[in-house]
């Protein structure tokens, strides 16, 4: 499904990435995981299309087909999702209307009418429930005054209602408390399937208790220095990651 | 011969047409201000207050002055300017002239009707007497120029407990009758003790002809009154207005006036709030959303008098291309305005290369005890939130239209009247070119 090939990116004359090379097929979790400053945000960026990040060798392919010269939405039609370590706050825009606005532009991309309000208000019903998400937070501006365990809930709910085909999820463990991350962790899970594929990229192995993966990648200043099953997630864990450097 | 002589020279052929109601009070106002006009003219770039608007582009017109006959207009090609899908009063003026087909007055109750004929009529004298130009900055030439030729506008006159059950629009049409005309409306609204009222006001040029409009509006609120003002501005391209608006409120009372302004060449609006009792709440409220070569420059005065008073401000701006945007909020708090409560905000957004913002926040405080604040920002769009938009699928043009949008609504929200601010939401999604797919 996804296919980097040899991936050189920095910012600005700051090479980040130094040739990354990573094949994700359907139905697989690949977990990226490294230091701080290993570049791993870098990777979900570029792959996302974030412009801010200047791509200077290599290739990225999805399908088959080149994604590099695509912006960001071209791509999220493509089925792209990336979930943001950060999520952005916009003050004025409710979560309701900005997902409807995210569904509907998808739909227009692929040629297809709105899809009805009964139908969105339906689908906006199971995949909110799916996050044990509290009602009112679809009403309220998108991540305002969300804490970070909301936000990162919003961010599986807005990945759950544009059913991408690849999912990464960057450090989407970061900021919840075991509960938030257990439910978090159920989503994604019931989101899988053998046409799909998930990227976690996170610091630390405890999210991968809850979404396996099938891969684990270790990055060391932007390259992939290890690859290997879930297990290598434990070593890393027992053993930090001074050892692969 | 230049404007201003020009019409210094037409007030005496306006005096012998009779135009001027010889025999009342009013004409010695009328006097009294065109002398001031003569002696101060037109305001220019020297003037502080004018620091960052001129003039020279709109004054160099040879403009009729005097409105002629009336132009008919049937409805149905107007009726888009109008709040149509609810009642409403309708005070309607074409090129000048007060058009009894489109307007809807009443005296039934409250007097909301021409200001003309209310200056003429001896049962209103004495509501003239206490109002007519008693809060007119007299320092301020253009409304001194208004206060001299205005011979039309609207009388809304809402006695003691009161709750008008529907809006008062008042607008002013432009048919093209003439090249180049300069027009001068003049509002007078008194409301009650307890009484309350929404009023929406709109000038608009049906044609591409040159117009100045050079608009003065009084506003009395009593004692424990509502009032609500809504100023839409999305006029052409060969438009320009200066609006003055001045708004005196007695104790308890609530007045807000929201200003959208989207079209026109230039626009100035000065709107000064009066306090005059304690426990008075005073909204102003504008959006400004340019692009081309459009200037708009907010003036606004908040005079705290009395004690325990709250002032609210807030002005946004979206300024694209090589528009011009100026907002210069004074805020002055007395000596005797302890416990005031003041707080203003500007916040702008530049979108065009060349597009500017003069932003002046002017806080003048005596008192000790008080709670004043103003924030002034000014940005380019979040690129980060838009690459987060984006990376969900939706295009940078909508994407930047959806965050344009979010940053105006909180303008937009404060306004009461759901029609109209589903209308104004239509408004800003077509000057920022963009369908959206729902309404905030």
């Amino acid at each position: 499904m996804l296919k980097i090939k040899n991936i050189h990116a920095g910012i600005e004359d700051k090479d980040i990435l130094r040739g990354i090379n990573l094949e994700v097929k359907a139905g697989e979790v690949h977990a990226i995981m490294g230091p701080n400053g290993s570049g791993k945000s870098t990777l979900s960026s570029v792959i996302a299309g974030n412009e801010t990040y200047e791509v200077s060798e290599g290739d990225i392919f999805l399908d088959g087909e080149s994604i590099l010269e695509l912006s960001p939405d071209e791509r999220a039609h493509k089925g792209v999702f990336m979930s943001f370590q950060y999520p952005v706050e916009i003050p004025g825009v409710s979560t309701t209307n900005f997902v409807k606005t995210a569904i509907n532009a998808k739909r227009k991309a692929h040629g297809l009418e709105d899809l009805p309000a009964k139908d969105m208000l339906k689908l906006i019903r199971e995949k909110s429930e799916l996050l044990e998400m509290d009602r009112k937070f679809l009403s309220r501006s998108l991540n305002e005054g969300f804490s970070g365990g909301e936000k990162k809930r919003n961010e599986i709910f807005q990945m759950a209602m544009l059913e991408p085909k690849l999912s990464i999820l960057d450090e989407t463990d970061s900021g919840l408390d075991i509960d938030a991350l257990k439910i978090v962790a159920n989503g994604v899970n019931k989101l899988r399937n053998k046409d799909n594929a998930v990227i976690v990229i996170t610091h630390y192995q405890r999210l991968l208790d809850y979404i396996v993966p099938d891969f684990v990648h270790v990055l060391h200043e932007g390259k992939i220095v290890k690859s290997g099953g879930k297990e290598l997630a434990l070593e890393l864990e027992a053993k930090g990651y001074d050892w692969l450097k | 011969m230049d404007l201003q002589e020009k019409l210094v020279s037409s007030f005496m052929v306006f005096e012998n047409q009779g135009k001027l109601d010889l025999d009342s009070s009013v004409h010695d106002i009328r006097t009294k201000a065109i002398t001031a006009f003569e002696k101060q003219g037109f305001p220019t770039k020297r003037d502080e207050e004018w620091k960052y608007t001129s003039l020279k582009s709109v004054l160099k017109h040879d403009y009729s002055v005097f409105p002629k006959v009336e132009t008919a207009i049937e409805f149905k090609d107007v009726k888009k300017y109008f709040l149509h899908e609810i009642e409403s009063y309708k005070v309607v003026f074409i090129d000048g002239v007060y058009s009894s087909f489109l307007s809807s007055t009443t005296h039934d109750g409250y007097d909301i009707c021409l200001l003309s004929a209310a200056i003429k009529n001896p049962k209103y004298k004495m509501v003239i007497d206490n109002y007519f130009n008693k809060i007119v900055d007299k320092n301020s030439s253009v409304s001194n120029l208004n206060t001299a030729f205005s011979t039309e506008g609207t009388y809304i006159n809402i006695p003691k407990n009161t709750v008008l059950p529907k809006p008062i629009q008042i607008v002013n049409f432009y048919t093209g009758s003439e090249k180049e005309i300069l027009l001068q409306p003049r509002n007078l609204v008194v409301v009650g003790e307890n009484s309350q009222c929404q009023i929406i006001e709109r000038h608009q040029s049906l044609s591409d002809n040159v117009v100045l409009t050079n608009a003065v509006t009084e506003i009395f609120v009593n004692i424990r009154a509502n009032v609500d003002f809504y100023k839409i501005q999305n006029d052409n391209e060969n438009a320009s207005l200066i609006d003055s608006t001045f708004v005196q409120q007695k104790e308890g009372s609530i007045a807000s006036v929201n200003t959208f302004s989207f079209g026109g060449k230039l626009t100035r609006n000065n709107l000064e709030f009066y306090h005059e009792g304690e426990r008075i709440e005073s909204h102003l409220n504008g959006i400004s959303i340019l692009d081309k070569k459009q200037h708009v420059d907010n003036h606004t005065l908040v005079k705290h008098q009395y004690p325990n008073c709250e002032s609210f401000e807030l002005y946004k701006g979206i300024y694209d291309d090589a528009s011009i945007g100026v907002f210069n909020g004074k805020v002055i708090v007395d000596q005797e305005a302890q416990k005031t409560n003041a707080f203003q905000q500007n916040n702008t957004i530049l979108i065009g290369d060349k597009a500017t913002i003069n932003a002046k926040p002017q806080l003048e405080i005596f008192a000790d005890d008080v709670k004043c604040s103003h924030g002034c920002t000014i940005g380019q769009l979040d690129e980060s939130a838009l690459f987060y938009m984006q990376s969900r699928g939706i295009p940078a043009k909508e994407a930047k239209a959806l965050l344009l949008y979010a940053f105006g609504n909180e303008v937009v929200e404060k306004i009461k009247i759901p029609e109209l601010k589903s209308r104004i939401t239509k408004l800003i999604a077509n000057k920022l070119g963009v369908k959206l797919g729902f309404e905030f």
